[in-house]
């Protein structure tokens, strides 16, 4: 909400300039958002009169004008601009004016001299039509100083208030609040009633009473609502943020602003018989001041006449009967809506009105008549015409019980004890109405306030009149109880420090993500879908993080960065029920950074899984399997305790060219709850015994994975047989074609005694055996 | 017999004028060695009568002592040369770089979260967690938000097609930590939320932390005792001010905003703090009595306090990062400058 401050000024001055003001407020909670001058920095600047505007002897465009600045003789001003014209009055700076860029001095224009400038709105840096002269009206008092006839050395106070201050949405509020937390003396505009002149009335039905259980309307004939607004309420109008418009429409805004009643005014004339405040029905439309037509739901508050709805009830008017140039009849509404009634149903509509802003957050239901008659006041004052008696159309309003505020909770909720009077004095000044008994406060709060319904609003209310600043900020007292530390589970923290020592970068990519990359990693995908992205790149819940790692590396390889090694902790999406974070990985380029000493080599799938391996402290069951996204040949799935745990693989072509990279990324993808998995170490007995070694080396088909032979032999081992590794795989001469050689190393150890060579060379001669059934594998010659 | 003296003086020339240890031994085997000259010498003393023997036999020895002496001096010199000649082709030029992996980091909002994990559980706060993907239950009504509040509009709610939500905030943890544990309860809980919004000053998708601390003695005071605590740690400014105000969330009450003095121009005003001096940094509160009611904790005996503040923003302010939209477009010369 923004406001000048001089407003505020007129209705409670605290001796405070206009930077304590600020911070009083924000202090208070209504926190200043912006504090802007009304005008930017110029002096010497006076109302003038042109008296004569000739053409200038040396110059087409130019003229010399006569003018009175309310000295003894007029000066001569040399002046450009085309609206030049005896009898205008226009602002004048004078000679050693400072205005916003430039400075005046006396100077020759083409030959004659000019003892100042007459000015424009722009050369002034004031907004309105920069177009020639800024015409000043026929009563501006030639000679004034420029700045305070226009009361120009005002500040414009933006407001950002909380939802809960909907009492602050006014300057009458507004200067309540400043008097509470001031204690300087408030003095609000004196309303009061009108002389009833004619007898005109409009009857007025409640039919939904809970919606709208108070309705007041009154005539009032005979305006002339093609008068001009007052400079004072235009300025004040302007100086919040809204555009005058026509004077009657200005009044009612003048009165929102002023008291927080939202008004409204209906051209009587345009009304069809009686005012009925009732749900919509279903199907009514009902075209707005905006020129919408809004389609009404059955949970839509309107006022309506025998035609039908004429305005949405405390959101917005309705065209048809909006009052207009020629409007001489008018009915005044003012209403008090429940917020429950209100709240919602303008977003609805794509709508937000300074009125349904107010209305959602409750206004004062104890001033309806208040604002009617000060509304009324200023159309008579500024329109003319004569009123009607008010209608008033009333039902059960809400009521305003009184709370009992403990001061034995006050204390222990705000951590020190605060003085009962000064709690009861500051809730009085708010206009709550306090009774002190032993140990509590009973409360009543004010009509405006809906915020104060339970003890805990009196309490951060009270501690708020108190100053947040003044409670002491203690370190608390509790417990030392230790935190329970699981060492079976790695922390996330732990899994991210791995990686970044593996040489993985970490990146954070966005949940949602472009459903096309979804479906182009797996066809198969149904990502939940965003019902209102910010755009359709970003509508689909990620299925896989590999999405977000690809278009990491595609933007990094835009920007010259030839070896990416990233990965990403965190969730994918597949319900409510299944979040499931995610470990996933992608490498691309140079298996090392380039550097001296080591020949360059593209990262390949053994790198990766040799990460994996070390990530995990242990060999991997990698299996080999078909994933949509990965090369069918360089793919594997990883088990972990019989369940499938990940896939490891290279990008699969298709999908290279696709997302238009030069060679293939290796990805992993893994579920980060079994990686986290650790089992507690346990000890076992060393061996005293020497250990022996048998390098064995196995033909076999070219086709059969190693992990089966491992299988095959480490199934048939004796139990002394400690590990069994693979430590070549070696194809070509000397081994025949599509056949491949595997190495494989045997080591043997017993914890009792030394094996002999018999014991060895019989468990040796069934690993052997197992290998030729299982494997069709041979001992190479 | 030769003199052995002249024996001695040939020895002494040839020790001297071999060039490396493999003449050297050469020399000696002639004059030390099974058929060497000085041996030949001690061969030839049998034949002598026994009081010539005598003193021919000292004669010889002194030769034989002169020898080795000098053999010996040679040899050191001569290995000392080779080591310095083998050190010398050993030497490295150690100011080459060493050779292996690169070295990568931790994503700068990560190591934010950790860091403020860190000084929350030196306090004792253990750390929990909570779907993103929330119902509105637990996003709004649980937290005293109902349908149509105002604060709804001001949250900005992505939705799914299905008609869950992603959180707006991660207040939610709260709930769910309280429906399934008793107080006395201290939690953190970080994590993404997602706001439809995106500008200069927002992205869609943020991470905030939630604290939460309930049992029968906590205060407002308190309140203020840990977050002060907690700015002036992670800041490392034990001078940092602090101040707290007024504000509204629907499930706190008192509600505070807290504000620090500007860290980037020290409260002299500068275009990051708007020209106050001050910083929005959080947003805290007592846990409204409505918020316990919905998780059934008895409000007469435990009081509670949260807060939830934006990751991101403490990462800007703690780094000097000036786009909040460098954190989530990866790219890696922006990453590596946190490593």
């Amino acid at each position: 909400m923004q406001f000048p401050e001089s407003w505020l000024r007129s209705l409670v001055n605290p001796a405070l300039d206009t930077a304590q003001l600020a911070h009083a407020l924000t202090m208070a909670g209504l926190e200043v958002e912006a504090l802007a001058p009304a005008a930017p920095p110029f002096n010497s600047v006076v109302v003038a009169e042109i008296l004569s505007a000739e053409k200038h002897p040396d110059a087409d465009r130019l003229r010399v004008c006569q003018v009175d600045v309310g000295e003894s003789s007029p000066v001569t001003i040399v002046c450009g601009a085309p609206n030049a014209a005896a009898g205008l009055k226009v602002p004048c700076a004078r000679p050693g004016a400072k205005l916003p860029g430039f400075e005046i001095k006396v100077a020759k224009v083409r030959g004659v001299e000019s003892f100042g400038m007459l000015c424009s709105t722009k050369e002034l840096g004031l907004e309105g039509a920069a177009d020639g002269l800024m015409v000043l009206d026929d009563d501006a008092p030639v000679g004034e100083d420029f700045r305070g006839w226009l009361n120009l050395d005002d500040t414009l106070i933006t407001l950002k208030l909380t939802p809960n201050r909907a009492d602050c949405l006014s300057m009458q509020g507004l200067a309540r609040e400043v008097g509470a937390i001031t204690g300087a003396e408030v003095r609000l505009p004196q309303i009061g009633v009108a002389t009833e002149r004619i007898e005109d009335t409009v009857p007025v039905q409640l039919s939904a009473p809970e919606a709208c259980p108070r309705y007041l309307a009154r005539v009032v004939r005979g305006i002339d609502a093609q008068v001009a607004t007052p400079r004072w309420m235009a300025e004040r109008l302007e100086r919040s943020g809204i555009r005058p418009l026509l004077a009657p429409v200005d009044i009612t805004n003048y009165v929102l602003l002023e008291l927080g009643q939202p008004m409204h005014a209906f051209a009587l004339s345009r009304l069809n018989g009686g005012i009925e405040v009732r749900l919509a029905r279903a199907g009514e439309k009902l075209e707005l001041l905006d020129g919408q037509v809004a389609e009404l739901a059955p949970d839509m508050l309107v006022i309506a006449d025998a035609g039908g709805p004429v305005a949405l009830a405390g959101i917005m008017g309705g065209k048809p009967t909006s009052v207009e140039r020629v409007t001489v009849d008018v009915m005044l509404e003012a209403a008090f809506f429940a917020p429950a009634a209100i709240a919602g149903r303008a977003r609805r509509l794509g709508l937000s009105t300074d009125s349904s802003h107010r209305f959602e957050r409750g206004v004062d239901f104890g001033a309806t008549r208040q604002a009617m008659e000060r509304a009324t006041q200023l159309l008579l004052d500024i329109c003319g015409g004569q009123a009607g008696p008010i209608t008033e159309a009333a039902a059960e309003l809400p009521g305003r019980d009184p709370i009992t505020l403990r001061l034995a909770r006050l204390t222990r909720v705000a951590g020190i004890e605060l003085d009962a009077d000064q709690v009861a004095r500051d809730l009085a000044a708010i206009g709550a109405d306090v009774e002190r008994q032993d140990d509590c406060l009973v409360v009543t709060p004010p009509s405006f306030r809906f915020d104060l319904a339970i003890e805990e609003d009196l309490i951060e209310e009270a501690v708020r009149l108190f100053g947040y600043d003044n409670i002491p900020a203690q370190p608390p007292a509790a417990p030392s109880r230790m935190l329970p530390q699981d060492e079976t589970v790695l922390a996330d923290d732990a899994v991210r420090q791995m990686m970044v020592d593996l040489d993985y970068q970490e990146v954070i990519t966005y949940s949602f993500v472009d459903p096309a990359w979804e479906t182009a990693l797996d066809a198969g995908a149904r990502p939940l879908l965003l019902a209102n992205p910010l755009a359709s790149q970003l509508s689909a819940m990620r299925t896989t993080l590999w999405g977000g790692l690809i278009e990491t590396l595609r933007h990094n390889l835009n920007r010259q960065q030839e070896r990416v090694r990233i990965f990403e902790l965190g969730r994918v999406y597949a319900s409510l029920a299944e979040q499931p974070m995610k470990l996933g990985g992608l490498v691309y380029g140079d298996a090392l950074p380039e550097q001296w000493g080591a020949s360059s080599r593209r990262v390949d799938f053994f790198d990766l899984k040799g990460d994996l391996e070390r990530l995990f402290g242990r060999g991997l069951d990698a299996r080999r399997g078909t994933h949509p996204a990965l090369h069918p040949g360089q793919c594997a799935e990883l088990w972990v305790d019989g369940q499938s745990i990940g896939w490891v693989g290279a990008l699969h072509p298709r999908l290279v060219q696709a997302f238009d990279l030069a060679a293939a990324p290796l990805l992993f993808e893994l579920d980060s709850q079994v990686l986290a998995q650790r089992g507690l170490p346990r000890h076992v007995m060393l061996s005293r015994f020497p250990q022996m070694r048998r390098d064995l080396a196995f033909v076999l088909d070219a086709h059969t994975p190693a992990g089966e032979l491992l299988a095959a032999l480490r199934e048939a081992s004796a139990g002394f047989v400690r590990s069994i590794d693979v430590f070549d795989d070696y194809r070509g001469k000397g081994v025949p074609e599509n056949q491949k050689s595997l190495a494989i190393r045997v080591v043997m150890q017993d914890t009792e005694r030394t094996l002999t060579d018999q014991e060895v060379d019989e468990a040796v001669q069934k690993l052997v055996s197992a290998a030729r059934r299982q494997c069709n594998a041979s001992l190479r010659a | 017999m030769r003199n052995p003296n002249e024996v001695v003086a040939d020895a002494l020339a040839a020790i001297q004028a071999s060039p490396d240890l493999q003449t050297l031994e050469q020399v000696k085997a002639g004059y030390l060695g099974k058929s060497g000259q000085l041996t030949e010498l001690l061969k030839s003393l049998g034949a002598m009568p026994a009081d010539a023997r005598k003193t021919a036999g000292a004669r010889i020895n002194e030769a034989k002592q002169a020898v080795e002496a000098a053999l010996k001096t040679r040899r050191d010199t001569l290995q000392q040369a080779e080591l310095d000649r083998q050190l010398a082709a050993e030497t490295l030029d150690v100011t080459l770089p060493g050779r292996g992996l690169g070295h990568a980091g931790l994503h700068p909002v990560s190591r934010t979260l950790a860091r403020i994990q860190a000084l929350f559980r030196s306090i004792g706060f253990e750390v929990a967690t909570g779907p993103e993907i929330e119902t509105d239950f637990y996003n709004f009504t649980a937290l005293n938000i109902p349908e149509d509040h105002p604060a709804r509009a001001m949250h900005d709610t992505f939705y799914l097609q299905s008609g869950e939500l992603l959180r707006t905030h991660t207040s939610p943890v709260q709930v769910r930590h309280m429906q399934t544990h008793q107080p006395p309860l201290r939690i953190i809980a970080p994590g993404r939320v997602y706001r439809c919004d995106s500008d200069v000053t927002h992205t869609p998708m943020f991470h905030q932390i939630e604290g939460l601390w309930v049992d029968e003695t906590v205060s407002f005071a308190d309140l203020k005792g840990v977050l002060a605590d907690f700015m002036r740690n992670f800041f490392e400014r034990d001078d940092l001010p602090v101040r707290f105000r007024p504000s509204f969330f629907p499930f706190t009450e008192p509600s505070a905003e807290m504000d620090i003095g500007c860290v980037m121009c020290g409260g002299e005003g500068c275009r990051v703090c708007s020209h106050t001096g001050w910083l929005e940094v959080l947003g805290c509160g007592m846990v409204h009595p409505n918020v316990f009611k919905h998780v059934d904790i008895d409000t007469e005996r435990f009081v509670g306090f949260a807060f939830g503040l934006g990751v991101e923003r403490l990462a800007m302010l703690r780094y000097g990062v000036d786009d909040l939209r460098l954190f989530f477009e990866n790219d890696l010369r922006f990453l590596k400058q946190f490593n």
